[in-house]
């Protein structure tokens, strides 16, 4: 067992995904739940009815202070001053050479606070990016808060019905949040009307002691606890980035497909390169796909005559093999075929419009 | 899905694979263990008949949603026949992972290489 093995962080809830039987597997650092009774259903689940995933595993920055909003403007792509108080937006945070750093919801519960949600994987280099461009600024403060919160997402078409029986008060809408008070009053939380998944739902910033309280709460209310595979089935079919794998620092935003959460007249760090990229085009794209051949491409699978499949799964709710993959320009409009080599197969597939799934499908 | 069990009549590869032996003729499959691991199964493309498998070499794979994993042949042979109904039902290889989730049949080129398998006893004790 490697030395990493033996340092993996756990969630509050790790007792409670053991107790379930869940199959649990290193990721970003933690031990997390990959699937419990089984990514189709908890797939099914979502689309259906309601999930519950631990996402903890996520970091959290907090920024205040009167310069907090005009630092934020600086440093995160999108229009932060957009961004109202009880608001939520969604941007990248980019080098000065366009490189995607990460990318990342932020909250503002307060006029001069504002809540970031990091991945995992890239929170210890987020807080050191925060920190370094906050450095000398004396009127914004930069928070680890990590530690703060544990988090939930419960998504599905019956998740706001489920939370809402657990909590005094008004869930917020999409891309808004709001301060609940949970399980008859006894639990602050803080909901926002966010997700990854495609349906809509909430996204709940709880302390962590009262955290296995809510989980069990929504449990037996009936909502389904999901792992990290139907976490990215599900995210795959709406194709949402996966940071890693659709995008890292080496692709800037235009390539990615995220140039919407781009504002460049911000004067954002990499604005200047995410224009250029803008007006003068970029070699690749990165397009959505669905196999016409049977069989699953994967991360990594060179695509023939230029390109590499980024994310790849089968989709449990179209029943084929889908994926996204960074592509020749030209050749990365919806409709255009290509050949993907699946381990010396070679697998026939085409563009498809984004997202590969929806509702009335 | 299936309880975990390793029937006493197979021979058994650490890589966790099975052969049911018929004089010179066996059928290999995965075990319970290495289809709960892989989780729901969802993608099994037969090998080609009179393909030659080599014992402890991959001759398939097998997809779950999450991952792709190699299949090892626990002996060497060719093969002579392949189950042609996983292709359509995948699942049928967590459901019965002995039975009729078997893979391929195999005309061994070597009687004596199954004498370096293990029995369900000794597989179970390397499951820990």
């Amino acid at each position: 067992m490697s030395a990493a093995e033996n340092t993996l962080a756990r969630t509050v809830l790790h007792g409670r995904h053991a107790a379930l039987g869940a199959r649990l597997v290193p990721f970003a650092g933690f031990e997390m739940p990959v699937q419990y009774a089984g990514v189709r259903e908890e797939h099914a689940a979502v689309r259906t009815g309601a999930g519950v995933f631990d996402v903890s595993h996520m970091g959290e920055i907090e920024t205040r202070g009167p310069g907090a909003g005009a630092f934020l403007q600086r440093i995160l792509s999108n229009d932060v001053d957009r961004l109202e108080p009880g608001g939520a937006q969604y941007a990248l945070l980019c080098r000065e050479d366009g490189g995607i750093l990460d990318d990342l919801f932020t909250y503002r519960p307060g006029p001069e606070r504002y809540l970031t949600v990091t991945n995992a994987s890239n929170h210890e280099k987020d807080l050191a990016w925060f920190r370094r461009q906050a450095a000398g600024r004396a009127d914004v403060k930069v928070v680890d808060a990590h530690s703060r919160y544990a988090m939930l997402a419960v998504q599905g078409p019956d998740a706001r019905g489920h939370v809402e029986r657990l909590a005094d008060g008004r869930l917020p809408p999409r891309f808004r949040t709001a301060e609940l008070r949970l399980l008859g009053g006894g639990v602050a939380a803080l909901a926002s009307g966010t997700g990854y998944t495609g349906e809509d739902g909430v996204e709940l910033l709880l302390p962590p002691a009262d955290a296995g309280e809510v989980w069990d709460a929504l449990l037996d209310d009936g909502v389904t606890p999901c792992g990290l595979a139907a976490r990215d089935t599900l995210r795959l079919e709406v194709c949402f980035h996966l940071y890693g794998n659709d995008m890292d620092e080496t692709r800037n935003p235009i390539e990615a497909g995220l140039g919407w959460a781009c504002r460049e007249e911000t004067e954002f760090v990499g604005a200047e390169a995410v224009a250029a990229a803008r007006t003068e085009g970029t070699a690749e794209r990165l397009a959505a796909f669905v196999l016409t051949d049977p069989g699953i491409a994967r991360p990594g699978n060179p695509v023939e005559g230029g390109g590499v499949v980024t994310s790849g799964t089968l989709s449990p709710c179209l029943g084929v093999g889908i994926g996204m993959a960074y592509l020749p320009a030209a050749r990365a409009e919806p409709g255009t075929p290509f050949a993907i080599d699946v381990r010396g197969r070679t697998r026939a597939a085409e563009v498809a419009v984004k997202p590969l799934y929806r509702k009335d499908t | 899905m299936a309880d975990a069990s390793y029937p006493p009549e197979l021979r058994y590869h650490p890589e966790h694979d099975w052969a049911r032996i018929d004089a010179d003729i066996a059928t290999f499959g995965i075990t319970w263990y290495a289809q709960d691991t892989l989780g729901e199964v969802v993608f099994f493309e037969p090998p080609e008949v009179g393909k030659t498998v080599a014992a402890g070499e991959p001759y398939t794979e097998v997809e779950s949603v999450k991952a792709v994993s190699d299949v090892v042949a626990p002996l060497s042979g060719e093969i002579v026949e392949v189950n042609e109904a996983l292709s359509d039902a995948p699942e049928t290889i967590n459901d019965d992972p002995y039975g009729a989730g078997w893979m391929v049949k195999v005309r061994l080129s070597d009687a004596g290489e199954a004498e370096g398998l293990l029995s369900a006893e000794a597989y179970q004790a390397e499951l820990g």
